[in-house]
């Protein structure tokens, strides 16, 4: 896609909060999962959204999804609203957004054979014959690069690169317009996820495609993306180009993230540097800012004001000695 | 450098000293053969790294040196696995339950959620270990062995054990560690309880960790916290480590030599610096070139790992290798030094490598 210009999603100031019950089933807190994130994702590119396990990178994933209701906020896709649509309504756009789950093997029927779970989202959004189904399943699978001999089999015969290849197919084949990706290539292998991130590729180019790359690895989020947000519990910290962000990363979180990835050939990083503590309750947060815990510039400035996202040097972050 | 074709220093200085060591599990389809002629060396003091894909083998060679292979499905058909001098595949398994595995040789698994037992207080577990295991308790129980439950903890021994205990938390970086001991697994984060495991694991004072992907389930800050923690704990103590991970930056951080296996076979051992730097196995190329780089081109490696079943004849990699000639289909070399401390197992080592004999 040429320009980029159109946005294809703008999700502003969206929450989700969970309740927390104690065993009665009273409710004793809130877990703010996420809490106030806005962010736009252009038509044909490919955002990045990293952090620790946690920080509400899925959560918000699924309720851009519509897995989850938004607490509050707005989630626009292709400028329609559809945080609040009725359930009715709301499946309909499942077929132009959709999301594909971090353990594929798990999301697929142990007891369907391929060829099955292939044909069941054309069934539900399509009214394409079975002859037309098949045509389409095969060019699909072609695609992803499977071969044919496959669709006779079931889940648990598939090597795990495999079942992330049936995955993808699956949303495939609905033709969708933005794909959520999440954590799509944890736990594979690393010739097996640069086999996995060569056909995410292709298959953008192919099908016109816009992700949300949802992943704690930053390795292959720089390679994948064009853009970057960074989440710390439940707000995005730092966003922009991510070559600038893996530049010249302004927030002392994104530094330290940075950091503390191994850098294969160079000195060893994790020997001289690493941060301390973990990462607070997401029932219980710090005042202020929620990175002050950790955070090596910590002043006092940082528990009594929040800090808001500015624009520091063409991207944004959200510190105050930014 | 020709003398030193066979690879390494002489074996009388190794502590541990895995040879040719052949293992297969029976399945439905026949046996796997999972383990192809292994060797192995870790000096004292050293931490080794095991790299390789899933379903090559690393898991199993682990646990072939600690003793706890399935009895049932896996067969050890050649090899021998010496450690200080004595061969364990030969020696009785109450001698290796009693001196080696847990005292000698200790292990830090790969999830801390699960390895412990949810319902007994960490302290509980810390000190069942010690009273088994601690390096005040003489070897065994000489020959009268008494079940577990009638042999009792002596007091004196708990209370310098305990001691120990709290020293070795300390060391591990646990916030309050008398009260920690109190406390239940669930009460501590993944890294902690990490820690925890890493704490366990020097408690025996062994001279050997076999460490089996502990940072996979963790972040990449905590992920960064354990790994300068084991490096320094074990090069303070002087203790080996065998460090089996999939992932080449972790294992690049850790190491001091770096061992790569494919398919149940050893194809390269080198130096961390030499191998990321001097590759001389076209398996290990492909593996590095396979990992994301800064220039955004992605290189996969074609074809997919072998059937362990029925496996490719010689080198297992050949069906996968730009370089493959006959002599490949036909045997898989043995090591061969091609630098310092550098061995390799292939008939075509790449040039950059060769070409850094000096």
């Amino acid at each position: 896609m040429n320009g980029g210009e159109t946005l294809l999603l703008e999700v502003a100031d969206l929450v989700r909060h969970f309740a927390v019950r104690n065993a009665f089933g009273r409710r004793v807190g809130w877990l703010r999962a996420v809490d106030g994130v806005s962010l736009t994702v252009r038509a044909g590119e490919t955002l990045g959204l990293v952090g620790e396990s946690g920080c509400g990178k899925s959560t918000l994933g699924k309720t851009v999804m519509g897995i989850y209701a938004p607490t509050a906020g707005e989630i626009r896709f292709r400028g329609r609203e559809i945080g609040r649509l009725p359930t009715r309504e709301r499946r309909k756009v499942a077929k132009d957004l959709q999301y594909v789950y971090q353990d594929p093997g798990a999301s697929l029927d142990p007891r369907w054979k391929i060829v099955h779970s292939l044909h069941e989202p054309l069934k539900i959004h399509t009214r394409l014959s079975r002859a037309q189904r098949e045509a389409e399943v095969q060019g699909i699978l072609r695609a992803v690069g499977l071969p044919d001999a496959h669709l006779d089999l079931y889940p648990h015969e598939l090597s795990g690169g495999q079942q992330r290849r049936v995955g993808l197919a699956r949303i495939l084949t609905l033709r969708p317009q933005m794909v959520i990706l999440d954590e799509p290539t944890s736990g594979l292998d690393v010739s097996v996820q640069a086999s996995v991130l060569k056909l995410l590729r292709s298959l953008q180019e192919t099908f016109a495609l816009t992700y949300l790359f949802i992943s704690h690895d930053l390795a292959v989020v720089r390679v994948m993306c064009q853009r970057l947000a960074v989440m710390y519990l439940g707000k995005i910290v730092e966003s922009g180009d991510t070559r600038a962000i893996f530049k010249e990363p302004r927030h002392p979180y994104t530094q330290s993230l940075l950091a503390a990835v191994p850098r294969i050939g160079g000195r060893r990083v994790t020997l001289e540097f690493s941060l301390p503590g973990e990462p607070p309750n997401p029932r219980d947060l710090p005042s202020g800012c929620r990175f002050r815990t950790r955070c090596p510039l910590v002043k006092d400035v940082c528990a009594s004001e929040e800090p808001p996202l500015r624009e520091v040097g063409g991207h944004l972050v959200a510190c105050h000695f930014a | 450098m020709a003398e030193d074709r066979g690879g390494g220093q002489a074996p009388a200085l190794q502590l541990l000293s895995v040879r040719g060591l052949e293992v297969s599990f029976a399945t439905d389809r026949g046996p796997a053969r999972v383990l192809d002629g292994i060797s192995l060396d870790i000096a004292p003091g050293e931490v080794v790294g095991l790299v390789g894909e899933s379903g090559c083998g690393k898991t199993t060679l682990a646990r072939a040196i600690l003793g706890v292979l399935p009895a049932g499905a896996a067969r050890v058909h050649a090899g021998e696995i010496v450690f200080q001098g004595r061969d364990l595949l030969g020696e009785s398994p109450d001698v290796v339950n009693d001196r080696v595995r847990g005292r000698a040789i200790t292990f830090i698994p790969q999830d801390p959620f699960s390895s412990f037992n949810p319902v007994f207080s960490v302290g509980t577990q810390l000190m069942d270990l010690m009273k088994w295991k601690s390096p005040r308790r003489e070897g065994g129980d000489g020959g009268t062995r008494w079940p577990a439950v009638l042999q009792r903890y002596p007091r004196a021994r708990y209370r310098a054990d305990r001691a120990s205990v709290l020293d070795v938390l300390r060391a591990a970086q646990i916030p309050e560690p008398e009260r920690a001991l109190g406390r239940l697994p669930h009460e501590f984060s993944g890294g902690q309880r990490q820690r925890l495991m890493i704490a366990m694991a020097l408690l025996p004072r062994p001279d050997l960790i076999i460490a089996d992907e502990p940072t996979t389930a963790l972040d990449v800050t905590i992920q960064a916290q354990i790994l300068r923690l084991l490096r320094q704990l074990v090069k303070e103590r002087g203790v080996s480590v065998l460090f089996t991970t999939h992932d080449l930056g972790t294992a690049h951080e850790i190491c001091d030599r770096i061992v790569v296996m494919y398919a149940g076979q050893e194809m390269e051992s080198a130096p961390t610096e030499a191998f990321f730097r001097r590759p001389a196995h076209p398996y290990t190329r492909r593996l590095l070139e396979s990992l994301p780089s800064a220039d955004g081109v992605i290189r996969d490696i074609p074809g997919e790992v072998p059937s362990l079943i029925d496996p490719p004849s010689g080198c297992r990699f050949h069906p996968r290798c730009d370089y493959v000639t006959a002599a490949c289909r036909a045997f898989l070399p043995e090591a061969y030094a091609v630098g310092v401390a550098h061995d390799v197992r292939c008939h075509h080592p790449l040039a950059a490598a060769v070409g850094s004999v000096t």
